[in-house]
């Protein structure tokens, strides 16, 4: 399956602060709309869902189309009210889903 | 206008046509269903200018990648935030681009991402507040894939 994701965010925010999350997913993202050498159609193929939750509770979601670059980027923010775990999911047109988790502190 | 727009880039260049995502060129009927995707997110409510920062590049080379970061004013809280936007391409084969979706918990209804382009063409991000309420805001592009004009 794909490498891992990567994802970007601080270890540790204030209470309050609202932080920035990049995340990045290898993907070919095949857009459906492109023939191969013999003329066929390449059949579409493309993460179209991603989500991010933290403590449970949904954070950021997103509806992707084939619209979408490979490798799909997606940068958002998260307000941190408390200490937790954020949870990142990836849905594949095929039905797999890659998922990811990050956590992050409250600073002292 | 843009059809238009569109034929006179294939007829430009036939060659990097094959580079770019559309098979246009095939079946040229394929109308772009934006309007669709506005009267689906918008159930026919006229969204007002403002609020929206779209951020593109005036002129792509790649219109494989073009990075889009979109800014909504908002103050996030639990009664008035952003709830949903829609990006919209309407020179692609397929108007859809992406939905955001935020919640109270994302703090900032800011977010960027890589999209592509197949063609010069507007870019259009709708939003739509916690009250109801709709903005609109849009940017052209210039896509020139291969160094040969589009």
């Amino acid at each position: 399956m794909a490498d891992k994701p990567r994802i970007k965010l601080p270890k540790e925010a204030a209470k309050g602060e609202v932080i920035q999350i990049k995340t990045l997913v290898s993907h070919v993202m095949e857009s459906g709309q492109r023939k191969d050498a013999q003329g066929k159609t390449i059949p579409r193929k493309i993460i179209n869902k991603f989500a991010c939750e933290f403590n449970g509770k949904p954070v950021f979601a997103c509806a992707l189309e084939p619209a979408i670059s490979a490798n799909p980027y997606i940068q958002f923010d998260a307000k941190i009210d408390e200490a937790g775990t954020f949870k990142f999911s990836w849905t594949d047109d095929d039905g797999t889903v890659i998922t990811a988790e990050e956590k992050i502190a409250l600073k002292a | 206008m843009k059809a238009i727009n569109r034929r006179q880039a294939f007829a430009l260049g036939g060659g990097f046509v094959m580079l770019t995502l559309m098979p246009m060129a095939a079946d040229a009927e394929v109308t772009n269903d934006a309007a669709k995707w506005i009267e689906k997110f918008t159930s026919g409510k006229q969204p007002a200018k403002g609020k929206i920062s779209l951020d593109l590049p005036e002129i792509a080379e790649n219109g494989n990648t073009v990075p889009l970061s979109i800014n909504i004013e908002s103050p996030m809280t639990a009664d008035s935030y952003v709830k949903e936007v829609i990006i919209l391409a309407d020179g692609n084969p397929n108007a859809g681009v992406a939905t955001l979706s935020f919640t109270p918990l994302s703090g900032k209804a800011e977010a960027s991402i890589r999209i592509r382009l197949a063609t010069t063409q507007n870019v259009v991000a709708i939003a739509k507040m916690s009250d109801g309420s709709l903005f609109t805001e849009q940017k052209t592009v210039k896509v020139t894939i291969g160094g040969c004009g589009g």
